[in-house]
């Protein structure tokens, strides 16, 4: 689906420009993903080309994005001689724009520092704050400058004696106290209490002022290290890296628990989700949406429709709920039926009777060329007389896409959980002898197959729902429909008992060439579903 | 903490008792250093609360002045808030110096001034858009609001 390499950089400079400097980066290529369809090897035997509608992305650690931050920093610093602390106050006020920043310096210096919330450098504490020496040893955890030179040299140049504090009105020595370049001084434990509370309490990072009313000044980040505690100075740093991350289009936080990695990927602007859908692996090995952040792949499907779909099934949970419940009974004989399985195709254990899960209409039609169940019957609508009517059939035509949609979910999950008993069958079957564990590894790649269909097929029923009714549509429905079958036939397959060694071939061989035409119908409508977005084929029911 | 916000307290206090309050402000009542009332009303001819008095209430947590008092106006069967296009009927104040905008420098007659002249530069008595909307959902506590802060007119 997706790949990147080095040879990819130069869309990077082409398509947006983020105003980082990726050519000196240390290339970390995530993806070492360079064909999602590996597990179909026997099928496919050479690697598919980066396709139009795939992006490239890196994968980056936290501390690669500490040191994106630095080393800008440390080229704004040069640049406009100021302190590496001012600099960075300076970056984020410009939401890290240096070109912006430079030039709105060079109009007016003064202005443009006292914007950003530092007074000009002609103040001391602007001037002499002490640099880290070297800014690549500055990682999240200890972002702290050596000495606490400017605490100590502020209070060098105060008169000695008694300070009353105005916050809390008690008495202080000055060197129990701190002001910055703007001079409002407080006792160093009001500041503690300020600072904590606002990184804590608030979680604010870049933008702490001055305690004193109406005074913009930002508070300096060694001055905070100084000041807070080191649980709280690390909390601070997080949330500098969080800001930074959030206010970078071309950064992403990987959006699976415990993951900490970010997503860099400079080829799906805002702009262009009309027409991409940037599905991306992270290193911890899920798949995320570049552009919206989901916390899956939502392919073939529009960033905006997915928010429109999350949104309206949110809406109709009641009837979703409904729709959920795992039993129905059998057409013929009205048995409750629990589905246990992820094969759509049932068969009543007490009637022996025939039946697709989704339809409940009769197994038989569905191996036919007369396979409807993919389709909702438009024609139904049209007969609606009145609004209660319309609505109705509104509704039933909101809910036979759902129905599909959640259905492919609730089977994904099961064919994993059915796979894993499976796993343990093989096992046995390997260590009978018969077979080498290569040779049983069909079972997981067709398990893999299945389950990654089903995830697209669930996507391409919200598509569907979205999509006026035209011939595009149609051809849609009909590639929709063929893998569909072919997953429900796999599936079938899958669920034969296999732990009778003597027609292991045979069902191997079955699964196998199955799996590989499942896999041949998933490109077809993905490649066809994202192209058409290239080509602008698909117009839907909604503005995307 | 509580150290903090009793001794800041009674500086304030001893402040008012000392140099007094601006006119057209009076403290109600101080009984503990947890919770004050301040009147307060406004001066001249040209207002349109001529007249009229309103109770502030401020209650100040141990982080008092790090943290901002919880500032209503009181509702009952004595005193009415303000009707203003930023008071809500139940008494709570959408006002940036209660919000984002307060610093421990400031202290309880600050905000008295503060809520004398944001009542003073009002024209129309109206209540916000959507009070009742609010005002049927809201905590007891107005800092648990999240305030949008739009309109630095009135």
């Amino acid at each position: 689906m997706s790949s990147d390499g080095d040879n990819d950089d130069f869309l990077y400079e082409d398509e947006y420009d983020d105003g980082f400097d990726q050519d000196e980066e240390i290339d970390i290529d995530s993806t070492s993903e360079p064909d999602v369809y590996d597990a179909m090897s026997p099928a496919i035997e050479e690697a598919p080309q980066k396709k139009p509608y795939d992006v490239s992305w890196k994968v980056k650690t936290l501390q690669e994005i500490i040191d994106m931050q630095n080393k800008e920093i440390s080229k704004v610093q040069a640049l406009l001689e100021v302190p590496s602390s001012s600099a960075a106050i300076l970056l984020r006020h410009y939401v890290w724009n240096s070109e912006k920043l430079q030039e709105q310096f060079w109009n007016d210096p003064s202005q443009a520092l006292e914007e950003a919330g530092l007074s000009p450098s002609s103040s001391p504490t602007a001037r002499t704050t002490a640099l880290p020496p070297s800014p690549t040893k500055r990682s999240n955890r200890s972002l702290r400058p050596g000495p606490s030179s400017l605490l100590k040299r502020t209070r060098s140049t105060q008169p000695t004696g008694p300070f009353e504090c105005p916050i809390c009105c008690m008495e202080y020595d000055y060197s129990s106290t701190y002001s910055m370049g703007c001079d409002h001084r407080f006792c160093k434990d009001c500041w503690i209490e300020y600072l904590s509370g606002k990184i804590k309490g608030e979680g604010e990072s870049a933008k702490i002022q001055c305690m004193e009313s109406g005074c913009k000044r930002i508070v300096r980040e060694e001055v905070i290290d100084d000041l807070v505690t080191k649980d709280i100075s690390k909390r601070y740093h997080n949330l500098l890296n969080a800001a930074f991350v959030a206010d970078s289009p071309t950064l992403r936080w990987c959006p699976h628990p415990n993951c900490e990695y970010i997503i860099e990927c400079s080829q799906a602007p805002t702009r262009m989700l009309n027409q991409l859908v940037p599905t991306v692996e992270c290193k911890c090995g899920n798949d995320l949406c570049f552009g919206c952040g989901y916390a899956a792949s939502h392919r073939p499907v529009l960033c905006r429709i997915v928010r429109l779909w999350e949104k309206k099934c949110a809406d109709d949970s009641e009837t979703a709920n409904w729709l959920q419940a795992n039993t129905k009974e059998c057409s013929k004989c009205q048995s409750t039926i629990e589905k246990n399985g992820g094969c759509n195709h049932m068969t009543c254990k007490k009637c022996k009777y025939e039946f697709c899960w989704v339809c409940m209409g009769p197994w038989s039609e569905h191996g036919t060329s007369w396979y409807q169940c993919n389709r909702y019957d438009e024609k139904s609508g049209i007969d609606a007389r009145d609004t209660q009517a319309k609505s109705r059939a509104s509704l039933e035509r909101y809910l036979h896409y759902f129905n599909r949609w959640a259905n492919h979910e609730h089977s994904a999950k099961l064919d994993a959980e059915f796979y894993q008993k499976t796993e343990k069958k093989m096992e046995q079957m390997q260590n009978s002898g018969n077979l080498s564990w290569i040779e049983v590894q069909f079972a997981k790649q067709a398990v893999d197959a299945v389950i990654k269909a089903r995830i697209t097929l669930k996507w391409s029923y919200c598509m569907a729902f979205y999509l006026k009714r035209n011939n595009m549509t149609e051809l849609f429905e009909d590639n929709q429909r063929d893998l569909e079958r072919a997953v429900e036939n796999l599936g079938y397959l899958l669920e034969q008992n296999i732990s009778d060694t003597d027609s292991i071939a045979k069902l191997r061989q079955d699964i196998t060439n199955q799996a590989a035409y499942v896999q041949k119908r998933h490109d077809i409508l993905m490649d066809d579903t994202l192209r058409g977005y290239l080509e602008r084929r698909w117009e839907f029911t909604v503005d995307t | 903490m509580s150290g903090l916000s009793t001794k800041r307290l009674m500086k304030e206090l001893a402040d008012i008792q000392s140099k007094g309050t601006p006119e057209g402000i009076i403290l109600l009542s101080a009984d503990s250093m947890e919770e004050w009332v301040f009147l307060i009303s406004v001066l001249g001819e040209e207002t349109i609360y001529k007249g009229e008095t309103f109770a502030l209430r401020m209650k100040f947590g141990n982080r008092y002045p790090i943290d901002v008092p919880e500032v209503t106006f009181l509702a009952n069967e004595q005193y009415q808030p303000p009707l203003h296009p930023h008071v809500y009927s139940n008494g709570h104040i959408c006002a940036s110096i209660l919000g984002n905008e307060w610093s421990p420098v400031l202290n309880a007659v600050a905000i008295c001034i503060t809520m004398q002249s944001m009542l003073a530069s009002n024209k129309k008595k109206e209540r916000p858009e959507g009070n009742d909307r609010y005002v049927r959902t809201a905590p007891s506590n107005p800092k648990l609001t999240r305030w949008h802060y739009d309109d630095d007119t009135v």
